[in-house]
């Protein structure tokens, strides 16, 4: 599905090097997740993959099922089935949840050379994923993100995943800032999505949230690298032992 | 001193060669008003560059003797077609009754300014020139002067129930020299209400007064999206004079125009009343925008909102200068200003000057004025999604207009504006 190469990327502005040489590969139907301290990369590596503009990528690649995902501008990576929940999802005042919704899936639709989606079906859609996930319609009518609280924006990042139905779907730190229980609804969310043709990489510090998606593999992530793979159990060893120990093993 | 001495020569010089250039010999409809005028004219001159008041705009081109050529933009559709109205059409400023509707509706009279002098219409005899003298100060406005002294034709509205229907004033432009000065009385009696929607290009240069008085409990809806046409050089002015309880409306929409200068003067005399003025413009090129506001809190509990967004792009130019006065005993004023730009490129400006005037104690009044460009990261998030970089930026562009076209109260006529907006944006995204 996804197949990173030695990247290697600097911030565009200054020069600092923030991911020296990654290398990861995941197949179709695998979740992995990326455990590492904070500033190692992670959020970096999500959105390099992603297209943000401000970073250089120096040296490698990435291909999404054989196709170059570094060429390409940001909504054409959506388009072929790369989708990032933000750890930070963005405020944007004056558009509406339920509008910016619509236009991004019948963007995707539109790129791939597909029909538009009637107004009919696709309120009937909403209400059915968005009732999973216990948004009201009252939040769907608000601006996108905006006055929405922590758990409510990750809720709506896993939303408009139901919605988009990408192949590689990123998650960066879905549940930071969640209580128990929203963290079991976006956990449910993202394992109904759970499919052969569907992959996931899951970056999180905690433990807690692989005990409701359980991961194929865990890497972990440190000064721009992945320094160790494991299976689950590497993820439990982080969660007693602090990555302390992994780091110095590895150094 | 002397320096002085010549400012005033040269604005009388002036003044004179564009006097010459009109027909004032021809009268009208209020000649005692219009000789008051044109005395208040004399003694003021035309604006310089060096005025405060037309410091971020040119006046040259108003002050010349004839307008600069501009021709109107063909392809423009009607706006509004779907509304039941009362259509007047003024074609390069003169009435074209054949393609007019009749103009009448239920509790409202309607008479044409050229016609008005042969009748016995005292209502419009006392507001011509009125509202205009009392907008003088403490800012001088010549043109609005010339206007009233010079005007050749307008419409004289007096609304005395609650009318069933908007009254719409059509803009036409076919000469690409016309020149017209058109000035409209509307008079709202207690307690009626009418919606005036305004559209389409006037002339190639124009200068349109509306003088509005609102009695008691009256309100007055203003929708005018300005005709799109690249050359156009526009000046317009709004008096409005509110009584108690009053509501005033006014929206414009500006998307071209070589030069346009939109001013708003408004007073409250009564207590109790709400005025909200909004706009919103893209400009694209030679573009230069001015909103000029002044609002006058002169009683109690009265509410004022301005709301101006300009979209800006290859060196367009957006001017705002807008001032809140509120006297002595105007407790419990709620005045609110925004001005924002949106700056699309780095060649293009805004030019805002904000003010407040406050001599009583207990009010509410605020201003805030920005200017900025995308938000890339509601871009990036947008782009995120699968949605196109190009139409993304249309999205949170009309997202930072929505404010202004919220001030619409008709949720029909504010979504044909959107439209609008939206048609605009599309065509001017690749450059
Ligand atoms: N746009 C940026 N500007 C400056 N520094 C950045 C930027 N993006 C990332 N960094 C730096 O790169 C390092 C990795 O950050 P990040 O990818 O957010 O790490 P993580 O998500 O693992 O916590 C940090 O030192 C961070 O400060
Ligand atoms: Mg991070």
């Amino acid at each position: 599905m996804l197949e990173i190469k030695n990247l290697h990327v600097k911030l565009e502005e200054e020069d600092k090097v923030i991911l020296k040489g990654v290398d990861l590969k995941i197949g179709s139907g695998e979740v992995h997740a990326i455990m590492g301290p904070n500033g190692s990369g992670k959020s970096t590596l999500s959105y390099v993959l992603s297209g943000k503009g401000g970073y250089e990528v120096t040296e490698g690649s990435a291909m999404l099922e054989g196709v170059e995902l570094l060429d390409m501008e940001p909504e054409a990576r959506a388009a072929a089935g790369l989708f990032l929940a933000f750890q930070y999802p963005v405020e944007i005042p004056g558009v509406g949840n339920m509008t910016f919704l619509r236009t991004a899936v019948n963007a995707q639709r539109k790129a791939r050379g597909e029909e538009e989606i009637s107004a009919g079906d696709f309120l009937k859609l909403v209400r059915e994923k968005a009732k999973a996930l216990k948004i009201d319609a009252e939040m769907m009518k608000r601006p996108v993100n905006v006055g929405f609280s922590g758990g409510e924006k990750k809720r709506n990042e896993i939303l408009q995943m139901a919605m988009l139905e990408p192949k590689m779907c990123i998650l960066d730190e879905t549940d930071s800032g969640l209580d128990v229980d929203a963290m079991k609804l976006v956990s449910e969310g993202v394992n109904a999505l759970r499919d052969a043709g569907r992959s996931f990489l899951v970056i999180t510090h905690y433990q807690r949230l692989l005990d409701h998606i359980k991961p194929d593999v865990v890497h972990i992530m440190a000064d721009g690298r992945i320094v160790k793979t494991g299976g689950p159990e590497l993820a439990l060893e982080v969660e007693q032992n602090g990555y302390a120990d992994i780091l110095a093993e590895v150094v | 001193m002397a320096q002085l001495q010549k400012q005033a020569q040269e604005k009388t010089d002036a003044l004179a060669a564009r006097l010459g250039s009109l027909d004032l010999a021809a009268g009208g409809f209020a000649p005692a008003a219009r000789k008051a005028a044109l005395a208040r004219l004399e003694s003021m001159g035309l604006p310089g560059r060096r005025d405060e008041y037309w410091r971020y705009t040119d006046p040259a081109v108003f002050n010349a003797e004839t307008a600069s050529e501009s021709a109107p933009l063909i392809v423009e559709k009607p706006i509004f077609t779907d509304k039941d109205k009362v259509r007047l059409v003024f074609v390069d400023g003169v009435f074209d009754a054949a393609a007019s509707d009749k103009p009448e509706l239920a509790g409202v009279e309607i008479t044409l300014l050229s016609q008005a002098g042969a009748q016995d219409i005292h209502w419009a005899s006392a507001l011509y020139g009125t509202l205009e003298a009392a907008g003088q100060k403490p800012v001088p406005r010549p043109f609005a002067a010339l206007n009233t002294a010079a005007a050749t034709e307008g419409l004289l509205i007096r609304v005395t129930g609650t009318a069933p229907k908007p009254i719409h004033i059509s803009y036409r432009q076919n000469s690409t020299t016309s020149d017209p000065i058109l000035h409209h009385c509307i008079k709202v009696e207690s307690g009626a209400e009418l919606t005036l929607l305004e559209t389409g290009i006037t002339g190639a240069r124009s200068n349109i007064v509306m003088e509005a008085q609102v009695e008691a409990g009256g309100k007055l809806h203003h929708i005018r999206p300005q005709g799109r046409s690249h050359g156009k050089q526009l000046l317009t002015h709004i008096f409005a004079r509110l009584a108690e309880n009053t509501l005033f409306k006014s929206f414009t929409l500006s998307m071209n125009g070589r030069l346009t200068r939109n001013e708003a003067v408004i007073e409250f005399t009564g207590d109790d009343a709400v005025a909200h003025v909004a706009g919103a413009c893209v400009g694209d090129g030679a573009f230069h925008h001015d909103d000029t506001v002044f609002v006058t809190h002169d009683a109690e509990r009265c509410e004022s909102r301005q709301v101006f967004k300009k979209v800006l792009k290859n060196g367009a130019v957006g001017v705002f200068q807008g001032k809140i006065l509120v006297k002595a005993g105007a407790q419990k004023t709620d005045g609110y200003q925004i001005s924002q730009s949106l700056l699309l490129d780095d060649d293009s400006q805004f030019l805002a000057k904000p003010e407040l005037e406050i001599y009583a104690d207990d009010v509410i009044c605020s201003h805030g004025s920005t200017s900025g460009a995308i938000d890339e990261t509601a871009l990036f998030y947008l782009q995120s999604r699968g949605v196109e970089k190009r139409v993304a930026q249309t999205l949170l562009v009309l997202a930072f207009l929505a404010e202004a076209i919220a001030e619409i109260e008709d949720e029909t006529l504010a979504e044909e504006i959107r439209e609008r907006m939206e048609d605009w944006l599309h065509r001017h995204e690749r450059a």
